[in-house]
């Protein structure tokens, strides 16, 4: 396997890391704010804190380590992305500023004030729609270069369907991974009312969910006729996709195995993930950056894998640990810790 | 405000987040030194204040560790947003230790995490006390990794230059990079001194406050005894620094001691200002000591500025940038070795009011030292972004749109540091130390206060 390959396929899999913890971290924000609007907060903010407290500074790092490692294997994606993007990235730091910081002052610094909350959890939906955009202009077409100028195409962006279908996926998507991440743990914890709670936020954004993927798919395949018929050659996969999903629904509807049914929907997300990924390639920018001529110099390609083999025997251990002791450990989860 | 140079914008942009972002990366790099310090004092003399110390400044801690994290995460995109043309060159070589560097802060997040939600979950205090250790070392490595970075565009190494920009990189030898051993040693150096200092002024401004606890003196001690050290070996990595700015950037050094014309046995300048023809006035002159700082000999010769041509010349107002830095750094290591001297005298009182007055001062110093040095550093290597490479004028984006960027972070960052300010202040005013302690060790507490 090319040094290229096996970058960009580690990057794909932090970029997967991300879509899977940030979505918890999303959903939870607007999860609590709505119960919370709903006069329900007293069942579930609990539990959704004892959680994120520990994890919410790693869930950031999956995000940095993306973007430092695209730049770092593709300097190129660093010219176009970099220019093109100034605003809307700019736009998406202020949101994820607001957002960390904001829940820092919250849960350790301050007594509960309904501001922050409202932040927090607009700031759940927004931070996705704004980063998927990163994606809908890897398809090419939004960002243009002409006569050495790169620009973003604006208005192609906003009125185009495939973008505001994908801005829509993300968002169901977070919010149906937070539920079924949140009615796995609430059933770790024995907390029986706040499950009730969660497992029927799961239920109910498992439609739109699905609906959201059939569309941006539809939509795709308007947008980016090479990359639809790739996908079409990887129909297996996304197969598979909605195989899991319905595994992962029927598990909630019976109410048992919540784990596994969470196992399910990471599945159902990583298949889909990669699915659309592999179909992307070769390019990272169509039709500007493809991953064979825009490479970074194979010595630092190489020294980077290397770093990077060494880096997740440090912190696979790391992550486990914490795991054990914040996720695994019933006592925590039940709050007796 | 939209239609302002680009290039300028973007310098004015990267110098507001980095100015931003360096208070509380200093804090993230230095403040876990210290409670680690504190807890093992805590645990192996078995006394309940310096655990207390630990646990309250590991509480304060969270709160500028997460304006830390998402000034981290803003100045690394930055990079590629204001700085594309010099990512899409540099980024070939920087982005090893870029890589190396994100690795270390999730080391460092997992550990941190773990640390702040385990106080009383071991039965042994010394495994909580060594889930510190990954989060220094996690610290120190972002630390050391990213100053390779900036070592590397002062002293660019590790590639030969080809027909499309670099060719035969070696992304080891462009982290080693000359510049990279002083910068790394100064700058965990003066780290770990302005967070001693800082810590040192919160317990003065407590005593000063008439709460003369036990708590506070113990503080006070241990930090003051902390800012000494790191007081001392931060001016031994000045003086490494200023060794290697002759030998391998003679013109920062130059611009930076207003040394014109190379000469052998050259003065120190101290402060003064610049006439018509450029001749320093009014400032005071040190004889051969700067001959003696940049080769540790007082007549050896020194390289003036006129030997450079006038556009690779750095601005000359960064000699203030460097007078202040270094007298700041003086002030501190002479005034944590008065307070220790005193509280060795029995007779003396090392908590008269001057001396915690003097006490106060040194955090807030040291945080402008940092600042200082980071401005002298960075405008001394001006015009060059990769020096003898790139120019900051070829390297920044052709957006237009910098100038709204720059308010809308200007506002961020300004709303960040209030609130950062305002949370802090609720957190400890409303539950002092004393009483904290005797929640917590009711049976060792009484009688404590005096």
């Amino acid at each position: 396997m090319s040094y290229e390959i096996i970058g960009i396929t580690v990057l794909w899999i932090f970029l997967y890391g991300y879509v899977i913890v940030a979505s918890v971290d999303f959903g939870a924000g607007f999860f609590a704010y709505y119960a919370k609007i709903t006069k329900k907060d007293h069942i579930i903010n609990q539990l959704i804190s004892r959680y994120l407290s520990p994890v919410w500074e790693v869930t950031n790092v999956f995000f940095v380590f993306f973007f430092v490692g695209i730049v770092g294997f593709f300097p190129d994606s660093a010219y176009y992305y970099g220019t093109a993007l100034l605003v809307p990235a700019s736009i998406a730091i202020i949101l994820l500023a607001i957002r960390g910081s904001f829940y820092a002052f919250e849960n350790y610094g301050s007594k509960q004030s309904n501001v922050y909350m409202f932040l927090y959890g607009a700031t759940g939906l927004l931070i996705p729609a704004s980063l998927s955009t990163a994606l809908t202009m890897s398809e090419g077409g939004f960002i243009v270069e002409r006569d050495g100028v790169v620009s973003l195409e604006y208005l192609e962006l906003f009125t185009s369907p495939y973008s505001w279908s994908v801005v829509f996926l993300a968002i169901v998507s977070v919010l149906f991974i937070s539920a079924t991440f949140l009615t796995f743990y609430a059933a770790r914890a024995n907390d029986t009312e706040a499950l009730k709670l969660v497992r029927k936020y799961a239920l109910f954004w498992a439609t739109p969910t699905i609906v959201a993927s059939l569309t941006t798919f539809i939509a795709l395949g308007e947008h980016n006729h090479r990359h639809y018929s790739n996908m079409m050659d990887l129909w297996w996969v996304f197969g598979l996709s909605v195989g899991f999903f319905m595994i992962a629904l029927g598990l909630i509807y019976a109410e048992k195995y919540y784990g596994l049914a969470f196992i399910s929907v990471m599945l159902q997300f990583f298949f889909a993930f990669f699915g659309y990924g592999a179909s992307h390639l070769p390019y990272i920018l169509d039709p500007y950056i493809t991953i064979y001529e825009n490479a970074t110099h194979e010595s630092t390609g190489i020294a980077l894998i290397v770093v990077f083999i060494a880096g997740l025997c440090l912190l696979i251990p790391s992550l486990i640990l914490l795991m054990k002791l914040f996720l695994f450990d019933a006592d925590y989860v039940k709050g007796k810790k | 405000m939209m239609e302002m140079d680009p290039v300028l914008m973007s310098r004015l942009l990267t110098a507001l987040t980095l100015g931003f972002h360096i208070i509380f990366a200093t804090l993230g790099v230095g403040v876990p030194l210290m409670i680690s310090i504190a807890e093992f004092i805590g645990i192996k003399k078995k006394d309940p204040h310096y655990l207390m110390l630990a646990r309250r400044w590991a509480r304060g801690f969270v709160i500028t560790v997460a304006i830390g994290v998402v000034t981290g995460t803003a100045i690394g995109l930055q990079l590629s947003l204001l700085w594309p043309n010099f990512m899409q060159i540099a980024g070939n070589v920087i982005s090893l230790p870029l890589f190396m560097e994100v690795f270390a802060f999730f080391f460092e997040a997992i550990f941190l995490g773990i640390y702040l939600y385990t106080w009383d979950r071991f039965k042994k205090p010394y495994t909580h006390w060594l889930l510190s250790l990954p989060v220094i070392i996690g610290g120190g490595l972002s630390a050391v990794f990213i100053t390779t970075v900036n070592a590397f565009m002062n002293t660019p190494e590790g590639f030969t230059t080809g027909a499309s920009g670099f060719a035969q990189i070696n992304p080891i030898d462009a982290m080693l990079n000359p510049a990279t051993p002083t910068k790394v040693f100064h700058v965990l150096s003066s780290a770990y001194v302005t967070v001693a200092a800082i810590l040192a002024t919160i317990a003065a401004f407590s005593l000063l406050k008439k709460k003369t606890s036990e708590y506070h003196k113990k503080a006070l001690k241990l930090t003051v005894t902390l800012t000494f050290i790191f007081a001392l070996l931060t001016a031994l990595a000045g003086d490494f620094s200023a060794k290697f700015l002759a030998e391998h950037q003679p013109e920062k050094l130059a611009a930076a001691e207003w040394h014109f014309e190379t000469e052998e046995g050259a003065d120190l300048i101290l402060f003064g200002w610049l006439n018509d023809d450029d001749v320093p006035a009014g400032a005071i002159r040190l004889p051969g000591l700067l001959s003696f700082l940049a080769h540790g000999d007082f007549t050896s010769e020194v390289t003036g500025l006129a030997e450079f041509p006038e556009e690779e010349r750095p601005p000359l107002w960064i000699h203030y940038m460097f007078d202040l830095m270094v007298v700041i750094g003086m002030y501190l290591a002479a005034i944590s070795l008065v307070y220790l001297f005193i509280s060795k005298v029995k007779k003396w009182n090392e908590h008269n009011k001057w001396m915690l007055r003097l006490l106060v001062l040194t955090g807030p110093l040291a945080m402008l030292a940092i600042e200082f040095g980071w401005i002298f550093a960075e405008e001394g290597r001006q015009p060059w972004i990769l020096r003898g490479y790139m120019t900051v004028e070829e390297a920044a984006t052709s957006s237009p749109h910098v100038g709204l960027m720059f308010i809308l972070f200007l506002g961020l960052y300004t709303l960040l540091g209030v609130l950062c300010i305002v949370i802090l202040r609720r957190m400890f005013r409303n539950s002092p130390a004393e009483e904290e302690l005797e929640k917590k060790y009711p049976v060792i507490e009484k009688g404590d206060n005096e």
